[in-house]
């Protein structure tokens, strides 16, 4: 089945078979590994993506044909034009991340939260990202990351 | 793992997937939110040969407050945790319900009817919706049919659903200002299934009694488990520590759990008991009355 799936602003169209999951579709299909495929069964958050903008999707549990005419956003699509994204300075800054299998799940599914409420509190962050797992941390840093994350996007962008 | 093959198709209006499933039947199964039928399939635990996305359907997306509260087959948990009127205390059920279930990002794309077809005997919104008497709309071959959650739930992963029939919404009845619920689950960890769950819900009448009152457990047999038993031990009681434990012990005596990895039979059946019993403190406690 022909689909076309725009990711990080790129059109991506291919032949799949409807069985394939959209993680696989990414990875696989479009060269795009940053989105890491852990558990493979929706428990840990690793292959997190951004659909249309506004929804935080676990892209190991849900086919690619589902996706089809959807943007996707990607890890490779946050920094832009170089600089990376308040979310990745934020993650690199505050030593978010250790082996970073987890990190670009953790960077997603947080782009999403903090568009949803710009000024979590400490419990809400924890809240909001129960559905990633990381195995290093203790999650201590990922909290201050997203914290430092939600100040630097709540900042008027600099007049040119 | 990847699933078995199958033949995908993406109806645009529920007449078009009505006649899909008719077309074929037990082969077909409709694919919603997703995020307990693809986990399935990709264990190879389920293999449609055909698969109905619904989710082009606009008709079936919405939450609708009128005479009743009712969730198309599109709605997404996460419209639930959101809506504006969650807060009120008679929908303190579906607010604690809806904060629990699976993880906030699975929540996202997960559906409520879809949780209810599945039926799975650990399920969340099966339980919920015996406590609040709830009823699903199925399009069959005689036409729309209204069925109540008692009928609806008919084994582990069975419902009254039949082949090549679509469930199309849930409706929940919308109780008066002086009622109040509560879940209670334990799970090991965010995300698993429950090790034990009660959905409570009581209204009250004004001189204090209680009027109405729903009882029902998770992980408790084969799908969730309405505690008649309980129910009528509240009925029109006055609420007191004595009723609550009266149903608290119908709860561990109805109570009839699967040893496995998250605890013994024992140990469930205990649970069934102390979290009726938390759970009836707590909606009280919402109704402004200490028992």
């Amino acid at each position: 089945m022909n689909v076309k799936i725009t990711i990080n602003g790129v059109p991506f169209e291919r032949d799949v078979e409807p069985r394939t999951l959209l993680a696989y579709f990414i990875r696989e299909a479009c060269g795009l590994t940053g989105t890491h495929v852990g558990c493979d069964t929706s428990s840990c958050g690793c292959c997190v993506v951004v659909m249309d903008g506004e929804r935080a999707v676990k892209s190991c549990s849900m086919f690619a044909v589902q996706a089809d005419g959807h943007e996707i956003l990607t890890v490779e699509g946050l920094a832009q034009g170089g600089a990376l994204h308040p979310i990745q300075q934020a993650f690199w800054d505050k030593h978010g991340l250790q082996c970073g299998f987890c990190t670009p799940g953790m960077m997603l599914t947080s782009y999403v939260l903090l568009k949803d409420n710009p000024d979590p509190s400490e419990a809400q962050i924890r809240e909001g990202l129960a559905g990633n797992l990381c195995r290093c941390t203790g999650y201590q840093n990922i909290v201050k990351a997203v914290q430092q994350a939600a100040e630097t996007m709540r900042q008027p962008v600099a007049a040119k | 793992m990847i699933p078995a093959a199958f033949e995908y198709f993406r109806p645009r209006s529920v007449d078009e997937a009505f006649a899909l499933m008719q077309k074929h039947g037990g082969e077909a199964r409709v694919l919603a939110g997703g995020q307990s039928l693809i986990p399935a399939m990709r264990f190879r635990l389920a293999r449609p040969a055909v698969l109905v996305d619904i989710n082009l359907i606009k008709e079936l997306d919405f939450v609708k407050m009128d005479g009743a509260l009712t969730l198309g087959a599109l709605a997404r948990d996460v419209a639930i945790e959101r809506a504006p009127w969650i807060t009120e205390r008679r929908w303190s059920l579906l607010r604690d319900v809806a904060a629990v279930v699976a993880d906030p990002v699975v929540r996202q794309t997960a559906t409520v009817v879809g949780s209810l077809c599945h039926n799975d005997p650990a399920g969340d919104w099966t339980t919920v919706a015996l406590a609040t008497r709830a009823q699903v709309d199925v399009r069959g071959k005689g036409g729309p049919r209204s069925v109540t959650i008692d009928e609806f739930l008919v084994d582990s992963f069975t419902t009254a659903v039949g082949e090549g029939e679509v469930a199309l919404a849930v409706k929940f009845p919308v109780a008066d200002d002086r009622t109040a619920g509560s879940y209670q689950k334990i799970e090991r960890k965010v995300g698993d299934y429950a090790t034990a769950a009660a959905a409570v819900q009581l209204s009250l009448n004004a001189d204090g009694t209680i009027r109405e009152a729903g009882i029902a457990l998770s992980a408790a047999g084969p799908c969730a488990v309405r505690v008649d038993e309980a129910e009528r031990a509240l009925k029109g009681q006055k609420p007191s520590a004595a009723v609550i434990a009266a149903a608290a012990d119908a709860a561990t005596r109805h109570s009839a759990p699967q040893a496995d990895l998250r605890g013994s039979i024992p140990y469930k059946k205990n649970l069934a008991g102390v979290l009726v019993a938390r759970g009836l403190r707590q909606a009280l406690s919402r109704l402004g009355v200490q028992a």
